[in-house]
């Protein structure tokens, strides 16, 4: 066997040898453009695809994930312990870590930072992610100023108390809303802090012009072995993402912030000139079809199950040139969790018609399904719209704009089927069932649109996450994994369809390892990691 | 002419309130929730109600329509849902590259314009007169993105004589401006070429031409001046939908005005930018129909405004 080895590590060796040629060079400006303005640059309110990256660029937080992984480490702080309970969390903070305003940032940052976040009046979007910390919801509620369940016995050192063990807690102090912000300069600015962002991460805000454009400058205080690399991004707004293609092919720009344009994916895709600078990627995405437990007849398993198999995914994803792997479970691949071997239900329409029939629907039955009114939604209901019909199941097509597809699909008893997505957040799987899957989702103006709330289901998803042990994280995503098999071979809550690509195409001066360029937490790269060729 | 100008003012206030009561009645029948787009996706309906309140929206429309209006005569037009800032910030950001792309464009509209439409009149039923009106019914009829988008393939990606879109300088005015310019300019040469015809058949022409003057002096010197007012009214009309914003020209060319900007909000929802863009537009067109109607006495003395 070594035999064969040999030679193969030994190509293995010149290819990582030629890689470790390109050695990262320091220097050099990169240009990001985006199609619309960012809705923010403070990491209590950003909370797109767009910003999100940005955000982590000039803020840090306790917690990071190594560029390119979603492996955890330490960022902010130096180290960190987990009480045995897995209530506690103490960490221990890196000293001489500056703002870039010159002071340096301490414990009670962190802590006023946190509350900022849960304060009624910042109206964060992730004050969610900290209800788990007692306080959080009294100053919500506005009934307390500060956050009991955070200590700092010293300058560098601040202390988690949580109600229940969370395992996700670590994650969600990487998470942006948990990022150091100073309190001198957020009080300053209240709401327009978004225009003068001062953080402690790698590169400084140095121009904001809404409509225009955000530069970012090289925070010379910032080192991480070695990185950052590029001096200065200057992030362009207002750019089609057709013409920003363009620019990109011309090298007049490096990168899209934005979602690969679908129109010009088989035009670049099939380029052999633009190969090496083609990137497809995996993403923390899902897209599926829900089935409203609460409207006649999707309250019965067997007609979930027959919609399951009704439904051709592979054309689906056909009709979309192929940007997306079919799938059947929940969880897309890069989560962990995901199991390569779950097959889910298969395309079956005779096996489908006869469990309607089963289902005392033999004839057939009519609904809607309502989807979001652009690209490429509308194709999916039809082709969707096709198979369904195929099996007796009249479906009519809904579509909608963004804000009233929300607003529609999150009424217990309007949408009998919807076609949507999920982002994670972080790559855990808690993060694709609380808001999606589970029963406090599925309340008027939640995101459950299948209104599916399994009680028993609930509480194993609780246990899962109540071991915080990080020694015990393989036994976690056992059980995960068990609990998403069971929502779809149990109770069928959703058609999974598929996970769609994201495709990436840069300059030639860009330069990067490749898994950079498909990281999942940092879209389109971590700031830090790349770098331009002088 | 103050009474004729105070007159006008308070008809305008008039409109841009009508303006105002239509779209604030529209947005709110919206079925989009403002309250949960800024609570966020991992908000609670107690969280999304707190939200609710503190922006206002659980009130009766016409006490949330009556602070909008307080606060509007005070020059405060709210913030946005999405970005949390002063939408005044964020139009007074956009004015400067809407006006510079206004100016542009309409300078080329006036010189593609009035030139073709002097020239076409002058040869008057020749078959460079056809074909000149027929070049301008095609322009005039051309989708916007088709001109845009092709003087962008040819000029800035295989050319490479101007940038790929963008906002900096003169470089980046070019194209846009020149689109607008070839878009625009059918109709000026439409209506240059109509008024100049009529003032053609004026006593006075036919006296300049008995005098022996050379007739491209005529029509330049004499003529011109004589046939520029249906030109300035359209100009006046011009400012009004230029400063409301170009959507699809200033998206092609990736131009920060404010035709983005309401762009952007309407696919957000953004209520305060679209209450904000849409009275900017309405006050843009009320001024630039004004300022016409004011400048025609200076250009024709006949004309009176009582």
């Amino acid at each position: 066997m070594s035999r064969y080895l040999l030679p193969l590590a030994a190509a293995f060796a010149l290819t990582s040898f030629a890689a470790i040629a390109q050695e990262p060079q320091k220097g050099g400006e990169a240009i990001i453009v985006f199609k619309d303005d960012f809705d923010s640059m403070d990491p209590a309110i950003g909370y797109t695809v767009q910003s999100w990256t940005p955000i982590k660029a000039v803020f840090d937080g306790l917690m990071d994930y190594k560029p390119g992984t979603s492996e955890l480490e330490p960022d902010l702080a130096e180290s960190f312990e987990i009480s045995p309970d897995g209530k506690t969390y103490t960490f221990k903070l890196r000293q001489g870590v500056k703002f870039h305003n010159g002071r340096e940032m301490k414990a009670a940052d962190i802590k006023y930072s946190i509350e900022r976040v849960c304060n009624a009046a910042t109206q964060s979007p992730g004050a969610g992610y900290f209800t788990g910390i007692p306080g959080c919801q009294d100053m919500l509620d506005g009934k307390a100023t500060e956050m009991s369940g955070i200590t700092t016995p010293d300058d560098y050192t601040v202390v988690f108390q949580l109600t229940e063990p969370n395992a996700t807690m670590l994650h969600v102090f990487a998470l942006n809303f948990s990022f150091a912000v100073p309190k001198e300069v957020a009080e300053e600015f209240g709401q327009d802090f978004t225009h003068h962002a001062v953080g402690t991460g790698a590169y400084k805000m140095t121009e904001y012009s809404p409509g225009q454009q955000i530069v970012l400058e090289r925070n010379p205080d910032w080192n991480r072995d070695g990185r950052p690399y590029i001096d200065k991004y200057i992030l362009q707004f207002g750019v089609e993402p057709t013409v920003g293609v363009l620019r990109v092919q011309k090298n007049e720009a490096d990168i899209l912030g934005e979602i690969f344009p679908p129109a010009k994916y088989l035009e670049v895709s099939q380029d052999a000139s633009l190969k090496d600078r083609f990137v497809t990627a995996g993403q923390l995405n899902t897209n599926y079809m829900t089935m409203n437990f609460n409207i006649k007849p999707f309250d019965d398993l067997r007609v979930r199950q027959a919609v399951n198999m009704a439904v051709n995914k592979q054309r689906l994803v056909q009709v979309l040139n192929n940007r997306g792997t079919v799938t059947g479970q929940v969880l897309p691949p890069a989560m962990a969790g995901f199991d390569p071997q779950y097959q889910g239900y298969p395309y079956d329409p005779e096996k489908a018609k006869a469990l309607l029939a089963e289902a005392g629907l033999g004839d057939g039955f009519t609904t809607e399904i309502y989807f979001q009114n652009v690209d490429p939604w509308p194709r999916m209901a039809q082709s969707i719209q096709q198979d369904l019909a195929a099996v007796g199941i009249k479906a009519e097509l809904r579509g909608l704009d963004l804000a009233a597809f929300i607003g529609t699909a999150s009424k217990p008893d309007v949408p009998p089927m919807t076609l949507t997505e999920w982002y994670a957040d972080f790559p855990d799987p808690s993060n694709f069932y609380t808001a999606i899957l589970g029963c406090s989702g599925a309340v008027e103006g939640g995101y459950n649109w299948s209104f599916y709330c399994n009680k028993e289901i609930d509480d194993r998803t609780k246990a899962a996450d109540a071991i915080a042990d990080p020694a015990r994280a393989a036994e976690r995503i056992g059980e995960w994994r068990k609990i998403m098999a069971d929502i779809m071979d149990k109770d069928a809550a959703w058609v999974p369809l598929f996970n769609p690509n994201r495709y990436s195409l840069r300059s030639e001066r860009l330069q990067g390892a490749p898994e950079m360029f498909s990281d999942i937490i940092s879209q389109p790269f971590p700031f830090d990691a790349v770098w331009i060729k002088q | 002419m103050p009474a004729y100008l105070a007159r006008r003012l308070v008809q305008s206030a008039l409109i841009l309130l009508g303006v105002s009561i239509i779209t604030f009645l529209l947005l709110h029948f919206l079925p989009a929730d403002p309250a949960r787009m800024v609570a966020g996706r991992t908000a609670s309906a107690a969280q999304v109600e707190q939200v609710r309140q503190q922006l206002g929206l659980d009130q009766p429309i016409w006490t949330q329509y009556g602070r909008y209006l307080w606060k509007l005569v005070q020059g405060d037009l709210g913030r946005s849902y999405l970005q949390r800032t002063q939408v005044t910030e964020l139009i007074a950001a956009r004015l400067p590259a809407t006006a510079l792309l206004m100016l542009g464009a309409i300078l080329c509209e006036l010189l593609i314009g009035v030139t073709l439409g002097a020239f076409a009149a002058a040869r008057r039923g020749t078959a460079a007169d056809q074909a000149v009106m027929v070049g301008a019914l095609v322009f005039v009829s051309t989708p916007q993105f088709v001109i845009a988008l092709t003087l962008l393939y040819v000029f800035a990606y295989w050319l490479g004589w101007f940038p790929i879109g963008g906002f900096g300088d003169f470089k980046h005015l070019v194209l846009p401006a020149v689109t607008l310019g070839l878009l625009g300019g059918g109709w000026y040469a439409r209506v240059t070429r109509s008024s100049v015809i009529e003032v053609l058949r004026q006593d006075f022409v036919r006296t300049a031409r008995a005098k022996g003057l050379d007739r491209w002096r005529i029509v330049l010197v004499h003529v011109l001046p004589n046939a520029a007012l249906p030109v300035i009214a359209m100009i006046g009309i011009d400012i009004g939908y230029f400063m409301s914003g170009i959507v699809v020209v200033e998206s092609v060319f990736g131009w920060p005005g404010i035709g983005q900007l309401t762009w952007q909000a309407i696919q957000q929802i953004d209520i305060p930018i679209i209450m904000g863009v849409t009275l900017v537009s309405a006050c843009a067109i009320v001024l630039g129909n004004l300022i016409a109607d004011l400048v025609a006495p200076f250009i024709d003395p006949r004309i009176k405004l009582r």
